[in-house]
């Protein structure tokens, strides 16, 4: 019964509302972004996804840690998120690949936790205002004031820079059929282990890579990761972006590369006041009249009407608040979406893209 | 695209009555269903047998045939309204089978009637074994090796050669897996193959290789017809593989898989569903291997069925209302998710709670039966509870199934030693869960508790947890933390103090979340809330935010669904809402059942879904701050809270708390009784088994005990002998005796029974019933005949002017039940409840009288006058209502099926028609008797029925049946001019008896109504039980032979009785 134990800690929100509970993971204090995700399983992926760098992530499930974690289930090698507040953690996981506790991996991975806070309550606060900053503090907040005016402060930056791996990497699969150039702006290892698969062979290139790099390599496909942060912060990798699409390769983009494509190509994001993060978005496939459940993890939206019709059009919609899902280009061959067919975690129902993508390339090849 | 416009009139077919395995949710799926589809303007044709539900009442369908669900008499129905197209899937496996029978003969076809829901290739994938197994493999699902066998050698040959024990024994077609079970070896296999090829009505079942011990999962998933799948939610059994779902502890979410493995069997249901191209709801389940990936798919329901209403109650997702739409051409994403009014039906429910199902039992009613649990459902019904962790709900759950326990600890369990706990874990019963808890607070570790139940360690952490409070309070101090703490876990204030010894200074009242499909990310309108000790409440913002300056009543249900309080409880609950909106207040419901339509959370313009316990209801009233509440609607759950709430100062719509209290104290009611000049049987009370004795001699046999305190006749006997009496007060003293045994005079005369509306000065009897069966038997297992067909008016009137007497006496304000006997032609009273009744749903739906309508308006202030209603009884009808009850002893093993004073049914259905022979022959065509007018009769009656068998034998034997008895009863017979084999008793020889005649097929009816019964191994008991295992129709009471003979001698059959449509009633 752990849950009359660890630190007392509290959480402070910018608008001044105080959450105390208690400590888990490392011990510390930590400012950023606080957002909720509404998946029921998957919290390991999701301490591992980097797209959460900056953010302190709050489960609406009460009780994580149930089947602990491993050193399989990562989504990229360590966690980026700044801090992870839950209602309860499993003390005694129960599953044939667990290794480790919550609290355990926690601290393995230096993230700072806090548990025994009702969590239903800071999600409706952050539906209600919108996302909002906070901090996490072990102990008692000595100087609230000080903390509010660090804590409103707060914004995220260079998030790409921070999680992109700064080497190139290559991965073979067992039967080749092509080869892509994944650009890393924050990628989930699922997207490369899809192509993999499929009988992709997939370079890893870091955030930085442009067209040269991207020709050099002469690959069959591109595709253009997930990631953290505004998008349109990442100018560099915008116009990177422009070049690239220069080489007429087959392209696929998931979250920040669908949003990033889209912003080279002429395009506009916004900021939601709250985002998607889950396993549960249902989103309309407006080519096929089929809608599925998705994935999702973003804060930023692609503003569906600001795509030059010339250019490329809305090809998917969240079926509930009508945001832009994916853009299908008419000008080069490419096509991305917002949400993660690559899951992990959350349904695989979309995973049938990474077939069309390979469709794609097949058919650009000829 | 929208609606389908070749769909004007649709057809539902209901689940009939209720029995283990079918019940009250398949009135809640139905009632959604009709509901539906009248919102889209369709014509709704209903049939159902069971005159209990909510669906067979006027407002759910324009057409209302309470009629036998058999094949023929859908087919009259189908030719006599016309409808376009029949809904198959909302009425469980009867409503499915029959949908597949109508469709495979061709006759809808013929008759140009679409079948909506499940097509007849859907239902033959998903139901018959074989093709089953052929489409998983085409899809690439693994099943369990198995093999469909309709001979015992393919069995016992499959089992021996091929996949060795032990196996498990699925048969085709039956409800709740009935007739199935697990055998370990060749001879148990010999045994359970032979049953359940008998049981199946295709004389087909499965052998199967047995998982025992696998994690069961279970996904509730819809599509609709452009292909759009989701998944609802997922279950995860408490209980591993073998213990049948029903009667599983369930939670949902699923707890102890990996996001990979979740998506693992997610995309599995998805692939299913997709391949069976089911058109609705589908139910899926799976046994997943506890140490690696590997899975097997275990059963596929293309319908809605108990998991689904439990996880539409769980989720707030209305998979029943869901489903309609889409059988009638919506599609998913056309569909808005009624709970946040803008999203849609296309998406998954994310928890942000914890959800616990925990089964109710009948084996606190039936103390021969084994409890064992299998692959045969048992369980009666169920509660629901949520929780914002598995410890609260789970206290809740334990606390709401009403087995009088505040926390897992089981009483019995305290004198055992350490050892006897460990070799109960080997034990699969109800009683598991307290066991395994047992052995946690004993220290027993992990792993030895594991290794025998093969529950998941995640489970045993947190029962660890609530026992680690437990010691924490019993240790104290009560620090204001621990106390919280405690509260979090689920335990009452009550359990604390007790515990803890200490007085809590400040207690804590709930705070309320809501259940919003989407863990609080799009904000919702749903008034379906549940409670927590947070300081967030979110029911009293939404009462203010709604402001209806209404004043509000909370209407208190039934809890779960037992033997002697059903689904006419949930009726009662649901029409008392009803008329509270419709006089301009705000209807708040309570009640803790998944099951029912009263906790659907559109039925009130609230709901709690939580247990009725004390300190539960304070909160909610706390929260709320009522004009009033009502108790009178929610059977014994509800009326039990009389008294605390009138101490509380709440006040209580209708009858008073001291008219309850009236009625069921002994002393008090026979001071009224008095007063009122009305007699009833001559008893006493009694604490000790000489007390008992001499009491029972001082009044004469036959003489009737039961505990002061009743609920359907619980523990209630008829004693005709010393040794009966003996034998009950054992049992009775067994556990502690809290409360006096009342012992009566037993007259054997003829039962009436009568309810009434009161406001204080009139009262109202919308009609007076008469059972067939002769007092004793109780009045939930009689076969009960409105109006009463063989009352002199002197008779009737008396009835009418003590019910007038009572009514005045007793201050009733709302409704109440009285049952007379009448006895020498004198009338003696035997029970009052100052409440609403079993019978009030079919009085209401026959009479035509708005029972619980007029007593909630009543109760509002109203008076009969001002309603329109004369006082006295109602004018009678020209049709004649026999409600027929219905059993589900194939269910139960070791249950004496001998019907007494102890109520045994568990449904009921209702025979409608011209003429009372009529009526009778219909009820019991409806009730499942086949009505064979030719073969055995077998007759066993004690001494005291020998006189009356003479002519009851007469009748069958004219119809030319052949009848059996044992020595001195065909003895009997013989000299009376009635031929009559002798049969051997058990005793006598063991290859050639009265078993093996039973066995033989012979015998079609047996009348055994020897008083001696109750233990199994007695030879009457034997008798009968044999008869329940080879489906032969036993009757145990004369009246009902006789009533059984006279109907089997007309010369007409239910096809030429008309069929009634109550709605022009």
């Amino acid at each position: 019964m752990n849950q009359m134990q660890g630190k007392k800690a509290t959480l402070l929100l910018a608008d001044g509302q105080e959450f105390s509970g208690r400590s888990m993971g490392k011990e510390g204090s930590v400012i950023g972004e606080i957002v909720f995700a509404t998946g029921m399983t998957g919290y390991q992926e999701t301490l591992t996804d980097p797209s959460y760098y900056g953010q302190i992530v709050t489960q609406t499930f009460p009780t994580v840690g149930n089947y602990g974690t491993n050193d399989q289930d990562f989504e990229s090698k360590r966690c980026y998120l700044s801090g992870y507040i839950v209602r309860e953690w499993c003390e005694i996981p129960s599953n044939f690949r667990m290794q480790y506790t919550l609290d355990d991996f926690l601290k393995q991975h230096n993230v700072i936790g806090l548990f025994g806070i009702d969590t239903r309550r800071l999600t409706r606060t952050i539906r209600e205002h919108g996302v909002m900053n906070g901090m996490i503090v072990v102990g008692e907040i000595k100087d609230k004031q000080k903390a509010l005016e660090q804590i409103r402060a707060y914004r995220i930056q260079d998030a790409v820079k921070s999680v992109s791996e700064p080497e190139t990497a290559f991965f073979a699969s067992e039967n080749k059929r092509f080869h892509v150039a994944l650009l890393d702006f924050g990628a989930k290892y699922n997207i490369r282990r899809e192509l993999v698969k499929r009988g992709c062979d997939v370079t890893v290139l870091p955030y930085s890579a442009t067209a040269e790099d991207v020709k050099a390599l002469s690959p069959d496909g591109i595709m253009l990761s997930n990631g953290p942060g505004d998008p349109a912060e990442n100018t560099g990798i915008i116009q990177n972006l422009g070049e690239i699409m220069k080489l007429n390769i087959p392209t696929f983009g998931i979250c920040l590369g669908h949003q990033l494509l889209a912003l080279a190509m002429g395009g506009k994001t916004e900021k939601l006041k709250y985002g998607h993060r889950g396993a549960n978005q249902p989103v309309i496939d407006l080519e096929l009249d089929r809608t599925f459940v998705t994935s999702q993890n973003h804060g930023y939206a692609v503003i569906g009407d600001s795509i030059d019709p010339a250019v490329g059009a809305v090809s998917h919609k969240n079926a509930n608040d009508g945001t832009c899902e994916g853009v299908r280009y008419k000008a080069i061959p490419a096509f991305t979406v917002q949400f993660h067919p690559e899951a992990c975690g959350g349904p695989t129902d979309t995973a049938y893209l990474f077939d069309e993508f390979l469709d794609m390339m097949e058919k650009e090849g000829k | 695209m929208p609606l389908r416009e070749d769909i004007k009139k649709v057809l539902v077919i209901g689940s009939g009555p209720i029995v283990i395995g079918q019940a009250a949710e398949f009135d809640y799926a139905g009632t959604q269903a009709c509901r539906a589809l009248k919102q889209e303007g369709l014509e709704v044709v209903l049939i159902n047998s069971n005159p209990a539900t909510i669906m067979t009442d006027k407002a759910m369908a324009d057409k209302i045939y309470i009629e036998p669900l058999t094949l023929d008499v859908v087919k009259r129905i189908i030719k006599l309204e016309k409808p376009d197209s029949v809904l198959s899937t909302l009425g469980g496996q009867t409503g499915l089978t029959l949908s597949m029978q109508l469709a495979e003969e061709g006759f809808l076809e013929e008759q140009g009637v679409k079948l909506l829901g499940a097509v007849p290739e859907t239902i033959h994938k998903a139901e018959d074994r074989q093709a089953f197994k052929d489409t998983m493999e085409k899809i690439g699902e693994p099943c369990i090796p198995s093999k469909v066998v309709e001979d015992l050698e393919d069995a016992v040959s499959f089992a021996n050669d091929v996949i060795g024990y032990p196996v498990i024994v699925r048969p085709a077609f039956t409800l709740g897996g009935t007739g199935g079970g697990i055998a370990e070896n060749e001879a148990q296999l010999r045994d359970i193959a032979k049953n359940g090829l008998r049981l199946s009505p295709i004389h087909q079942i499965l052998v199967e290789k047995c998982i025992s011990g696998w994690k069961e999962i279970e996904f509730e998933v819809i599509r609709d017809r452009k292909g759009n799948v989701i998944t609802v939610c997922s279950m995860e059994n408490f209980d591993p593989v073998g213990v049948h779902t029903g009667d599983s502890i369930v939670v949902a979410p699923a707890v102890t898989l990996s996001d990979k493995e979740y998506q693992m069997l997610r995309t599995a249901s998805l692939n299913i569903i997709s391949e069976l191209k089911v058109e609705g709801g589908c139910n899926c389940q799976f046994a997943l291997h506890p140490e690696s990936m590997e899975y097997a798919v275990i059963e596929v329901n293309p319908r809605v069925s108990r998991s689904s209403a439990l996880a539409s109650k769980a989720t707030g997702y209305p998979i029943a209302k869901v489903a309609t739409k889409i059988a009638i051409g919506y599609t998913l994403d056309e569909i808005i998710n009624q709970v946040t009014g803008k999203t849609y039906a296309c998406f998954e429910p994310a928890l942000d709670y914890l959800v616990v199902k925990f089964p109710k039992w009948p084996f606190d009613k039936f103390f021969y039966a084994k409890r064992t649990l299998g692959t045969q459902m048992k369980a009666t019904g169920e509660v629901m509870s949520i929780g914002t962790s598995f410890e609260q709900a789970l206290m809740k759950a334990v606390r709401g199934i009403e087995l009088k326990l505040d926390t897992p600890n089981l009483p019995k369990l305290k004198d055992k030693t350490d050892e006897e706990i460990v070799e109960l874990l080997h034990q699969v019963d109800d009683e598991r869960l307290f066991v395994v808890y047992e052995a946690i607070k004993r220290g027993v570790s992990f792993e030895t508790i594991h290794n025998i139940t093969m529950i998941d360690e995640w489970f045993l952490g947190k029962l660890q947890n609530l026992s680690q409070m437990e010691a924490l309070l019993q240790k104290g101090p009560l620090t204001q933390e621990l106390y919280k703490q405690a509260k979090d876990f689920g335990f009452l204030d009550s359990t604390i103090q007790r515990l803890s010894g200490e007085k809590i200074e400040h207690p804590l009242f709930a705070s309320y979340k809501m259940v919003d499909t989407c863990a609080a990310e799009f904000k919702a309108e749903t008034p379906y809330f549940y409670s927590t000790y947070d300081e967030e409440n979110e029911a009293k913002e939404f009462i203010e935010e709604q402001n209806s300056g209404k004043k509000k009543v909370i209407v208190f249900g039934s809890g779960p669904i037992r033997i002697g309080q059903g689904i006419e409880f949930d009726y009662c609950s649901v029409h008392c809402v009803w008329a509270l909106k419709e006089e301009g207040y705000e209807a708040v419901i309570c009640n803790n059942n998944p099951e029912t339509v009263s906790t659907d959370f559109d039925t009130g313009d609230r709901l709690y879904f939580d247990p009725l316990t004390k300190e539960d209801v304070r909160s909610i009233i706390e929260t709320e701050q009522p004009y009033g509440v009502v108790v009178q609607f929610g059977g014994q759950t509800a009326i039990s809270l009389t008294k605390y709430l009138d101490e509380l100062g709440v006040r209580i719509l209708g009858t008073q708390a001291d008219s309850v209290d009236a009625a069921e104290d002994r002393e008090r009611f026979d001071e009224i009784l008095e007063e009122c000049r009305i007699p009833r049987p001559a008893g006493h009370t009694v604490f000790t088994t000489e007390e008992a004795l001499k009491a029972a001699n001082d009044l004469g046999y036959p003489v009737l005990l039961r505990p002061s305190y009743v609920l359907g006749g619980q523990n209630m006997v008829i004693a005709h002998s010393d040794a009966d009496v003996t034998e009950y007060m054992t049992v009775i003293t067994s556990s502690e005796l809290e409360n006096p045994v009342l012992i009566d005079k037993y007259m054997m005369g003829i039962e009436v029974e009568v309810d009434a509306i009161c406001d204080g000065t009139d009262y109202l009897i919308p009609g007076i019933m008469e059972h067939i069966e002769r007092a004793g038997i109780h009045s939930g297992d009689s076969i009960s005949v409105y109006p009463a067909y063989n009352l002199s008016p002197r008779i009737r009137n008396t009835i009418i002017d003590y019910t007038g007497r009572l009514a005045k006496a007793l201050k009733v304000v709302g409704l109440m039940n009285i049952q007379y006997v009448v006895y020498n032609d004198e009338v003696y009273v035997i029970e009052v409840n100052p409440r609403s009744s079993r019978t009030v749903p079919y009085i209401s739906k026959v009479t035509g009288v708005p029972m619980v309508d007029l007593a909630t308006k009543i109760m509002l202030g109203s008076t009969l006058k001002e309603l329109g209603y004369q006082g006295g009884l109602y004018p009678e009808h020209d049709y004649v209502a026999v409600k027929v009850p219905v059993f589900s002893f194939a269910k139960l093993h070791d249950v004496d099926t001998q019907l007494g004073p102890e109520m045994k049914s568990t449904g009921e259905v209702l025979g409608i028609a011209k003429t009372f022979e009529q009526a009778l022959l219909k009820g019991l065509v409806a009730a499942g008797y086949k009505m064979k007018k030719s073969g055995g009769v077998f007759i066993s009656v004690r001494n005291s029925d020998k006189q009356e068998i003479i002519q009851v034998a007469d009748k069958f034997s004219s119809m030319g049946f052949t009848l059996y008895a044992t020595a001195g009863t065909a003895n009997l017979l013989n000299k009376n001019m009635i031929a009559c084999n002798v049969v051997r008793k058990i005793s006598e020889d063991p290859d050639n008896n009265v078993l093996t005649l039973l066995e033989s097929g012979k015998v079609d009816y047996v009348i055994s109504t020897s008083a001696k019964g109750r233990q199994p191994a007695r030879d009457s008991v034997k008798i009968r039980r044999k008869a329940v295992e080879r489906s032969i129709v036993c009757l145990t009471a004369i009246d009902t032979a006789n009533a059984m003979a006279d109907c089997l001698a007309m010369d007409i059959t239910i096809d030429d009785i008309d069929l009634v449509d109550i709605s022009t009633l």
